[in-house]
């Protein structure tokens, strides 16, 4: 499994584009808001950091397999059980989904004000939040790369299925943003834990299924 | 005829929830007043589509285990009989918030819910249609709708429990202690559940037969 996540961290190509993704909509975001002067109030701040997130999420694990090829798909099947391949597509995912989270972050604070009360709450939950659009997106990227319109398909799959966990997120988010006590959020935080272990469980399920074809 | 009297059951609880959920005595409620017969219709429906979703997700695993077009064809047509079922219950919901909260349309979470669950269906008839190979459009879309079912539950049952919603029995409370259901009342509604849920199965297993004979005439035109 170590393995193929070293196949995948070979390929970053699309890495340093993502990066320069979320870079420029947060300037963009910078620029529109700058016009009326100042920063965004905060459901606002709040709202569009996580639009951000959620379409840079999905151009990214878009990459993990719409740019497979078949023949190399085939050369992955003959070496590791299907499981090893999304169990490592969904670490790769996270992690790269976190690196962009962190420094979309980064650069969102240095340009749109800070009015974050509870960082550690909000960035736990910008973690979990980019572990779980990794496990929500990886299988569908999956699906998607089956089809002959993957690109308009990826959207159209997965942003429903993203809604319920978009609507704990921002609600977690509030919360830390308000600086409310740790017990406000709690519920929705496990709520959260344990949406994300279903669908990894059930893409782990799944996965062997869809690689056949 | 012995394997079908769940179809005689069907017509005879639905004539009864139109009889008595139309003339029997209802409790006096403020704002609700007489819309409280909704109850019998607008409920049933969502009842109805979990039931007949969960048939739906039955079939596709039982297609990936052992594929067969006719298994796919069930799922397929007990997932779109739940998009209807879903689809009647948003109206008829729509129908009764008006007259109740003013609005047809507001920002509950149970309302939000429903209408992704109905974006996630209308996604899965989508990738239905986007495949050529037969095979494949089977598979894939049957774990398409397994884990469509995986992340759509959590939306009706989980989400709408966390939050504060018009609908009784919202902010963690059970859906029915807080709704003061009378016995009269109970005497119409569960007859009326059962009833709208064989209608879902009943109206699944005429289109998927008519899914099957389409497939047969297919075939036979291509000999």
């Amino acid at each position: 499994m170590l393995k193929d996540f070293r196949l995948e961290w070979r390929q970053r190509a699309a890495l340093n584009g993502m990066l320069l993704y979320v870079g420029s909509t947060v300037f963009v975001c910078f620029l529109s808001f700058s016009l009326k002067g100042g920063t965004p109030p905060a459901p606002a701040w709040n709202a569009l950091f996580w639009i951000i997130l959620l379409f840079s999420a999905v151009n990214a694990v878009a990459k993990g397999f719409l740019q497979e090829s078949r023949g190399r798909m085939l050369y992955y099947y003959t070496l590791v059980p299907p499981q090893a391949v999304i169990l490592a597509k969904i670490a790769y995912n996270a992690v790269l989904l976190l690196g962009l989270a962190m420094v979309g972050l980064g650069l969102y604070l240095v340009v749109l004000g800070n009015p974050v009360q509870d960082p550690t709450l909000f960035v736990g939950n910008v973690a979990l939040g980019a572990l779980g659009f990794a496990s929500t997106l990886t299988l569908v990227s999956g699906i998607a790369a089956k089809a002959t319109n993957s690109n308009t398909l990826m959207v159209v799959l997965g942003f429903p299925l993203m809604i319920p966990m978009l609507l704990l997120l921002i609600k977690v988010s509030k919360n830390a943003l308000d600086g409310l006590e740790f017990e406000a959020s709690q519920s929705s935080l496990l709520t959260l834990v344990a949406l994300n272990l279903i669908v990894g469980a059930v893409s782990y399920l799944l996965f062997p299924f869809l690689w056949r074809s | 005829m012995k394997n079908n009297w769940w179809k005689g059951l069907a017509v005879i609880l639905l004539l009864y929830t139109a009889a008595a959920g139309f003339l029997m005595p209802v409790p006096r409620l403020a704002i609700l007043n007489e819309t409280i017969r909704n109850l019998y219709f607008h409920v049933p429906m969502w009842f109805g589509m979990t039931f007949i979703l969960i048939a739906s997700v039955y079939y596709s695993i039982r297609y990936l285990r052992n594929p067969t077009p006719q298994l796919d064809i069930l799922s397929h047509e007990a997932a779109k009989t739940g998009i209807l079922m879903g689809i009647v219950g948003l109206a008829t919901g729509s129908i009764w918030a008006k007259y109740t909260w003013g609005a047809w349309w507001t920002n509950d979470p149970k309302l939000n819910g429903a209408a992704i669950a109905m974006l996630i269906y209308g996604a899965y008839l989508v990738l239905r249609s986007s495949f050529t190979d037969e095979q494949q459009r089977a598979r894939i879309s049957a774990i398409y709708n397994i884990f469509a079912f995986a992340t759509a539950m959590p939306l009706f049952y989980i989400l709408p429990r966390l939050t504060d919603s018009l609908h009784p029995g919202a902010g963690g409370n059970p859906a029915f202690a807080k709704y003061d259901l009378d016995d009269n009342m109970r005497l119409v509604f569960y007859p009326a559940v059962i009833g709208w849920t064989l209608l879902a199965f009943w109206l699944a297993q005429v289109a998927s037969r008519i899914a099957t004979l389409k497939l047969k005439v297919y075939e036979k035109q291509l000999v």
